[in-house]
């Protein structure tokens, strides 16, 4: 017995005990989070002795999506002032398709040029590109909103895509690294036999490049699910809002009585579902993604 | 004179179209179209604004009427401002909790996975939170660290500990934001620097066991050394994106309780977007980003200068 102690690792079994220990806790809040979406209405407080659900229910859920009438709902807990959810995945949905197309695309033909083509002011224009990411949004944010305002896009589709759609100083800095590591003889056999630019950019180029555009979509694409600054400023308005501005007002709305916790819960869980899938069908790739993102 | 006019003319004429023909040749013709959405995205949102922004923190501006420029008002009456200081030191704080609890947990779940499992799943589940909205993670720990039916109280009650206000109380509140922000942050932070491990070679470890080291010794002399650069990376983005700590202020506290969590960005935003206060706002993200950029230089200073360690 003692010698079967002596040579229990003790170091590895404490290295597994607090890393199954951070993994619970990074676990807990969504677990939670779900227990309380799918405990009965009227269980908040058995629920504060808890960790199991009660009263196992969909009701939440099905009143989040609007699948409810508003008497149903609001006898299942609902306060009235719900959060339109199908309306703001909607727009969500809509904000993250056109601003990581838009974004990965511009970006990609401006890096192409500055990685590939020879033109005047080059080098100024690509330092000037790399010098923005060292700026805090909230200094550019107030002109931005200023302009947006100016321009009469306050509460708009277009007002919430505009700075993100033609591209971010990232974006065109990590695919220029990238299509310089390309071997030029490609391009000029593609010249060669007659190509244009374009074409051979389409053709060429893009395809070989897809493990950095997916890599550089991955990225764009959680960023714009979770994006909640900017719109939170310029599209507050219930018809346009994004989940996260949604959620957001639906949280502060309620703050003078006790909140929905369970509609919140509800739509706060279904506003993650996609990150899990994406995380379950592309795992490899997510990962390999965001360890890049550290390695430039 | 006269005879000589038409010779510079030409020559002028001659210079102007080399010039013109190496700006406008056809392959920077090409490059200049491939450029251009970007570049007007560049200058419309970045370029410009940047600039808009210094030249309004001159003015008084409510965006009611015409802005009234006012010189350096803005700058002499944030030195003067209570709430500025408050929010300087409610940010200083906030990066003091946050950071080295946040590097050193991130840092101690990668040595574990490096050491002891290569699971993408592990690593999936741990980088969870970071994928996930701020204004998610911040409704959930609003309820599970709800003063009264929170399931943090539940859990300290099993050991006997009394309820805590957490966000709802002024002591409490900026420590539970830090609290959130590690909790989002540290398995990325694990992933950055389990992506530097890897690129350790392996035998490296194993002479360091043949000649007798421990786990401990093999961290200190083989992997913090060579981890340097992830280090830097790591430290310099999560300090800067620390300092401009926003989405969960704004989903849990907005500032309170009292001033507790009125942070520079938090206090930036009220001025501009609730007070309309745009040339005072401006002024005040002008000095915040002077600020990250001292801190970010004096911060690569720091971590080059103990170089000599690596060798």
């Amino acid at each position: 017995m003692r010698r079967f102690l002596a040579r229990l690792p003790l170091g590895k079994l404490f290295g597994w005990l607090v890393l199954l220990a951070l993994v619970a806790t990074t676990v807990l809040p969504f677990y939670v989070m779900l227990k309380t979406a799918v405990s009965g209405p009227g269980t908040l407080f058995q629920q504060a002795r808890s960790l199991m659900p009660l009263e196992a229910t969909t009701v939440h859920f099905e009143r989040v999506l609007g699948l409810l009438s508003p008497e149903e709902a609001r006898a299942a807990g609902g306060t009235g002032a719900v959060v339109d959810f199908p309306r703001a995945l909607r727009n969500t949905i809509a904000f993250t398709v056109v601003v990581v197309l838009g974004q990965v695309f511009f970006s990609a033909m401006a890096a192409y040029a500055f990685a590939r083509l020879r033109f005047v002011g080059r080098e100024l224009l690509f330092y000037g590109y790399l010098s923005a990411l060292m700026i805090p949004n909230i200094v550019l944010f107030i002109p931005n909103f200023i302009l947006i305002r100016d321009l009469g896009w306050l509460n708009t589709f277009q007002g919430m895509i505009a700075p993100f759609v033609l591209m971010t100083p990232f974006a065109v800095f990590f695919l220029r690294q990238f299509f310089l590591g390309i071997p030029a003889a490609l391009e000029e056999a593609a010249k060669l036999d007659g190509a244009s630019p374009f074409g051979t950019f389409w053709r060429i180029i893009l395809p070989i490049s897809r493990t950095p555009l997916v890599t550089l979509g991955i990225l764009t694409s959680i960023q714009a699910w979770n994006e909640f600054f900017w719109p939170f400023i310029v599209a507050r308005e219930a018809d346009v809002r994004v989940l996260t501005v949604a959620l957001q007002s639906f949280q502060t709305s309620s703050a003078y009585g006790m909140p929905d916790w369970a509609g919140l819960m509800a739509a706060t869980f279904l506003s993650v579902v996609p990150i899990f899938v994406l995380l379950i069908v592309l795992g490899r790739q997510v990962i390999a993604s965001l360890q890049f993102s550290g390695l430039k | 004179m006269t005879e000589r006019m038409p010779a510079a003319s030409e020559r002028v004429v001659a210079n102007l179209r080399r010039a013109a023909k190496r700006v406008f040749n056809a392959e920077a013709g090409t490059a200049y179209l491939f450029i251009l959405p970007s570049l007007i995205g560049f200058s419309v949102f970045y370029g410009y604004p940047a600039v808009r922004a210094v030249v309004i923190s001159f003015t008084e501006w409510s965006l009611l009427r015409a802005p009234r420029p006012i010189g350096l008002d803005n700058y002499e009456r944030l030195l003067g401002d209570p709430l500025f200081w408050n929010a300087m030191k409610v940010t200083g704080l906030y990066v003091l909790y946050n950071i080295p609890i946040q590097t050193i947990l991130g840092l101690f779940m990668a040595v574990a996975m490096h050491r002891l499992t290569q699971s993408l799943a592990v690593r999936g589940v741990l980088v969870l939170p970071y994928l996930v909205s701020n204004v998610v993670v911040g409704l959930a720990f609003l309820w599970v660290l709800d003063p009264l039916l929170g399931t943090v109280n539940m859990m300290l009650g099993w050991f006997g500990i009394a309820r805590q206000p957490f966000l709802g109380s002024p002591e409490q509140a900026l420590a539970s934001i830090a609290g959130i922000n590690i909790w989002r942050h540290m398995g990325f932070t694990a992933l950055l620097f389990y992506a530097g491990l890897q690129a350790i070679p392996k035998e490296l470890y194993e002479a360091g066991t043949i000649d007798g080291a421990g786990e401990w010794r093999l961290f200190r002399n083989i992997s913090l050394p060579l981890l340097r650069p992830v280090m830097v990376f790591v430290l310099v983005t999560s300090v800067i994106g620390s300092f401009q700590i926003f989405d969960t202020i704004a989903v849990t506290t907005q500032g309170g309780p009292v001033n507790a969590t009125r942070a520079i960005v938090w206090y930036i935003y009220e001025n501009a977007f609730q007070f309309f206060r745009m040339g005072y706002a401006s002024a005040l993200s002008v000095v915040l980003f002077l600020i990250l950029i001292t801190v970010t230089i004096l911060q690569m200073r720091f971590l080059q200068g103990s170089r000599s360690e690596l060798e």
